[in-house]
């Protein structure tokens, strides 16, 4: 149930405190700045925040939330921005908070394989850094070279190299938060152990709706000296999966195992990403493997290659050096974009699968996408069953975007059906929220909801996204929380707001009586926030 | 039986039907082991209704069956597996499975469970709730890193069910990440959802003794050359059954990748590693992890790896020398032995404030009571954790010392 009462524009009294914590320089407000942060990876999402800031420290983001809590404005936490969920969509009524300028390695330890980054460090950055000590961070999303730590841990994203080496869940270490509230805790310890009960794996992939980690402590992972990578092709999808079981059940565990079909390779190849792919093949599988010694990870490339010739592969390749494997792995981590310029629009699902039934439900999406004159293209992490349908449309031609999205529904259903879920590694947002109840009951959904309102009582952080509401069974919330929620919000953010509001009366006499005027109105808002907004106690 | 125990027996009774198991236990205090996950809810929910206060159990061989309450509930009736799926390298069992069995179960597939937590009697349950972990922990991971759903039954009676049954699952809040290791807080675990690797082709296990510290730096250089074992594993004389520390390097995989770890193992490190035969290996790792560790507490300590020597120096000046093992790629003390309250508190205190979280997995009730089987609590956190526990538990059924704020 939204709060009917929030603000729709972000009161001036607040907009000048936050001006007077990060500087006017870093405070985005003009329509035109505002469109750059309307929409993230997903072309099928738009949305304008009321104003954009830019902090350039995790102080400065405490302070920000602060001020954000006494005013009761909603909040959505940014990275990169190239997410493919819309999670980091903020509405007219919220403030965006871009961590893109927190984006210092803090620390390298590599006799304890961690480091400690700031949210906006990009994910291939890191890596980079950490290689003269042997070591890398393992989860690789395909946007690495642009995504940010941050955006990682709100997705608990994943990356082909997952398959062996874990999601992002298993990486992180520690994290300082910045709860909605403003006050800041620590999650985890220096290293492996929990600290209490796992709010730690609570948080990662917690979408932004918890909370904003403000200092990231990773795990770091040593570089296999030894790798090999394959590229098979089939002569049909089915054939392909079939060949992927084969892999999964043989014992061995691939570093990566990802497929591309026909369209997806058609794309690629017509592109400035041109890999070398067969371009008459049904479906082709990139195969990676490593260790610590040339010799055994040879002996594993063997016994790959020999069962994908058994399982139908018609032909397969070894990379010969580090430059053809560069040029293999191209193609794949750069085929989203390459299908992204075939057509003006794009729609990407993130569903996964257990592996057996790959065949069947790849079989079924082609079908699919016959039965609704859909263009899909399947570039996916085959290992984990995390299917990637994407289908390319142009939303101008009539009753298109109808088709697409009747399509989308049906191709996710029958990943559902096949024992699979919504989303293996993109997050929900509010892309897949529709989805939720199809996989989770009404009381596991209302258990979600009111474990975010004990990080989030008053549901400002990134609203409206991961839950959909009304599915959820109600689950009560503790007005102890509540209350002190409010109380610690109140006292910090009030003393923040004086501090600016009496700047900025300073500056502009002219403004003061009106700023005077906000802040009465406002504050009385707030203090009605807590007993009016009807989302505490039963609905 | 004292009138209020009767009283639950027949509420209970009338909840379950006349079938089901419902006993007193030494003390005359009802115990029921419902065969369903239904029937634990409806416990549950009566719980809540009337004021119980429930104590779970599993099959009573970790944490004992010590804690006071109006009702015992054990999911040792929840023995079922009802899903495995070997070509998906998946299985569903439920909580009150004994390891072994399960174990067992999976084999006949094909299949197993890179994890080797001590106690092989214990229920499965016990070990998700508990997070108990044992030397596997350092190549494949702590236990929740197997777990891809689960189903809790909250203090109140609801079922919740996060997770699925697929290896990559970001839908929803990871509430399976939460119920594990947090001793019960949040709600009993009925059934776990779990991921699976193949049978291992190759097992190898070297061995080294000598000096602590001789031993450390041994494991430090193997970790620095790149080379992450199954399990690093440093057994203190007692834990080893001998009169000097060891250190057992255990290497599964693929038969040329063990090979090649074996020779990148004895390459990185002057200490000299004797390969055991397979008999003796094996004889190793269960006479280490058949039964829960001598004494009546066990603790466990996280450090940096670079710390583990001072985290060792801080137990053996706090505690009294004893059972211990580190598990050294995850930064793990584990002591074993009996002492007082009084000791692992300050013990706790003293290792907070070098960032060193000291969990309480096994303990007598008394000690459970006074230590909790976490504390010391970074700031923020304790609210957090007491907010979620009334979240799950809002009329406090549950009898379980999470934290030492209680």
């Amino acid at each position: 149930m939204m709060n009917t009462r929030r603000l729709p524009r972000v009161p001036a009294q607040a907009l000048d405190a936050i001006t007077a914590i990060v500087g006017p320089r870093w405070i985005r407000r003009a329509p035109s700045e505002l469109d750059t942060y309307a929409s993230d990876g997903l072309p099928t999402h738009r949305s304008r925040p009321a104003v954009v800031v830019l902090p350039g420290t995790c102080d400065q983001v405490a302070r920000v939330v602060r001020i954000l809590a006494h005013f009761g404005i909603p909040f959505v936490a940014r990275g990169a921005g190239t997410g493919l969920s819309g999670g980091a969509l903020a509405h007219e009524d919220a403030v965006l908070l871009v961590l893109t300028r927190l984006n210092r390695i803090l620390e390298i330890d590599p006799e304890n394989r961690r480091a400690v980054v700031e949210p906006g460090v990009v994910n291939a950055r890191l890596t980079a850094a950490a290689a003269r000590h042997g070591l890398h961070y393992a989860p690789d999303p395909s946007s690495q070279t642009a995504c940010t730590i941050g955006g990682n841990v709100a997705e608990n994203a994943g990356g082909p190299h997952c398959l062996k080496y874990g999601v992002t869940a298993n990486h992180i270490l520690e994290l300082e938060v910045v709860l909605p509230d403003g006050s800041v805790t620590t999650l985890g310890s220096p290293y492996l152990e929990p600290w209490g009960p796992d709010l730690l794996g609570l948080f990662v992939g917690s979408e932004g709706m918890f909370g904003i980690a403000t200092r990231i402590t990773v795990r770091l992972t040593p570089t296999p000296k030894a790798v090999r990578t394959l590229l098979a092709d089939f002569g049909s999808l089915r054939t392909a999966g079939e060949a992927v079981s084969a892999i999964i059940t043989s014992g061995l565990v691939p570093a990566a195992l990802e497929m591309m079909d026909r369209n997806c390779v058609a794309a690629v190849e017509a592109s400035i990403y041109a890999a070398g792919y067969p371009t008459d093949a049904a479906a082709v599988l990139l195969v990676e493997l490593d260790g610590l010694a040339e010799g055994a990870v040879a002996t594993e490339c063997e016994e790959i290659e020999r069962l994908l010739r058994e399982h139908g592969a018609r032909g397969v390749r070894v990379a010969t050096d580090e430059r053809d494997r560069a040029r293999l792995w191209q193609g794949r981590k750069k085929a989203f974009g390459a299908l992204g310029r075939m057509s003006p629009d794009l729609v990407v699902q993130d569903a996964v699968v257990p592996r057996s039934a790959l065949p069947n439900v790849l079989e079924r999406i082609g079908v699919i996408a016959e039965s609704f004159g859909l263009n899909v293209s399947n570039v996916f992490h085959a290992g984990d069953g995390n299917l990637h349908p994407n289908i390319s449309f142009d939303r101008e031609r009539p009753r298109e975007l109808e088709r697409v999205e009747r399509g989308s529904a049906a191709i996710m259903q029958a990943c559902i059906a096949a024992g699979g879920t919504i989303t293996g590694e993109h997050g929900v947002g509010i892309d897949k929220l529709r989805y939720m109840p199809d996989v989770f009951d009404s009381e596991t959904l209302g258990a979600m909801r009111a474990i975010r309102r004990v990080f989030d009582p008053e549901e400002r952080a990134n609203p409206v996204k991961v839950i959909p509401v009304h599915a959820c069974r109600e689950w009560l919330a503790s007005p102890r929380t509540r209350h002190r929620a409010g109380a610690a919000a109140g006292a910090a953010g009030a003393a923040e707001a004086a501090r600016a509001a009496g700047a900025a009366e300073a500056a502009r006499a002219g403004a003061a009586a009106e700023a005077a005027a906000t802040a009465g109105s406002s504050s009385s808002i707030v203090l009605d926030r807590p007993g009016s907004s009807g989302r505490e106690g039963v609905e | 039986m004292a009138g209020a125990g009767l009283t639950i027996v027949r509420r209970i009774r009338s909840i379950l039907g006349a079938g089901a198991v419902v006993e007193t236990d030494r003390t005359g205090l009802p115990r029921v082991a419902p065969g369903t996950e239904e029937g634990v809810a409806l416990v549950l929910r009566a719980a809540a209704a009337d004021g119980w206060r429930v104590r779970i159990e599993g099959r009573g061989s970790w944490v004992p069956p010590d804690a006071p309450a109006d009702l015992a509930l054990t999911t040792r009736n929840l023995t079922k597996v009802p899903y495995l799926d070997p070509n998906d390298l998946v299985a569903t069992a439920e909580a009150g499975i004994r390891l072994d069995d399960l174990r067992q179960a999976l084999a006949d597939r094909g299949t197993w469970l890179p994890a080797d937590p001590p106690g092989a009697s214990r229920s499965l349950g016990s070990v998700v709730a508990t997070g108990t972990a044992g030397p596997l922990r350092g190549g494949f991971g702590n236990f929740r890193d197997h777990l891809l759903g689960v189903t809790i039954v909250t203090g109140d009676g609801r079922v919740v069910r996060p997770g699925g049954r697929v290896v990559k699952n970001v839908a929803g809040f990871d509430l399976t990440k939460l119920a594990a290791g947090s001793f019960g807080a949040f709600g009993v675990v009925t059934s776990v959802t779990l991921r699976l690797r193949g049978v291992p082709r190759a097992d190898t296990t070297l061995v080294a003794t000598g000096a602590r510290d001789t031993l450390l730096n041994a494991a430090h250089s193997i970790l620095q050359a790149g080379i992450t074992p199954a399990a690093l594993e440093l057994l203190s004389p007692q834990a080893a059954q001998g009169d000097q520390w060891m250190l057992a390097v255990r290497l599964i995989g693929a038969d040329a990748a063990v090979s090649a770890e074996r020779d990148s193992v004895s390459g990185a490190t002057q200490t000299a590693l004797t390969e055991l035969a397979a008999a003796d290996a094996s004889k190793l790792w269960r006479g280490l992890l058949a039964h829960a560790p001598p004494g009546s507490a066990t603790l466990r300590l996280g450090a940096l790896p670079s710390a583990l020597d001072e985290a060792l120096d801080l137990v053996a000046h706090h505690l009294p020398e004893g059972w211990l093992t580190v598990t050294i790629g995850a930064g793990v003390v584990r002591w074993s032995g009996d002492t007082t309250a009084d000791r692992i508190k300050l013990l706790r205190h003293t290792a907070a404030q070098r960032e060193m979280p000291l969990t309480l997995e096994r303990a007598t009730w008394q000690l459970r009571q006074l230590v909790g089987h976490f504390g010391a609590y970074r700031e923020g956190v304790g609210r957090l954790v007491g907010a979620l526990r009334r979240t799950f538990d809002p009329a406090g059924v549950l009898v379980t010392t999470v934290g030492d704020d209680m």
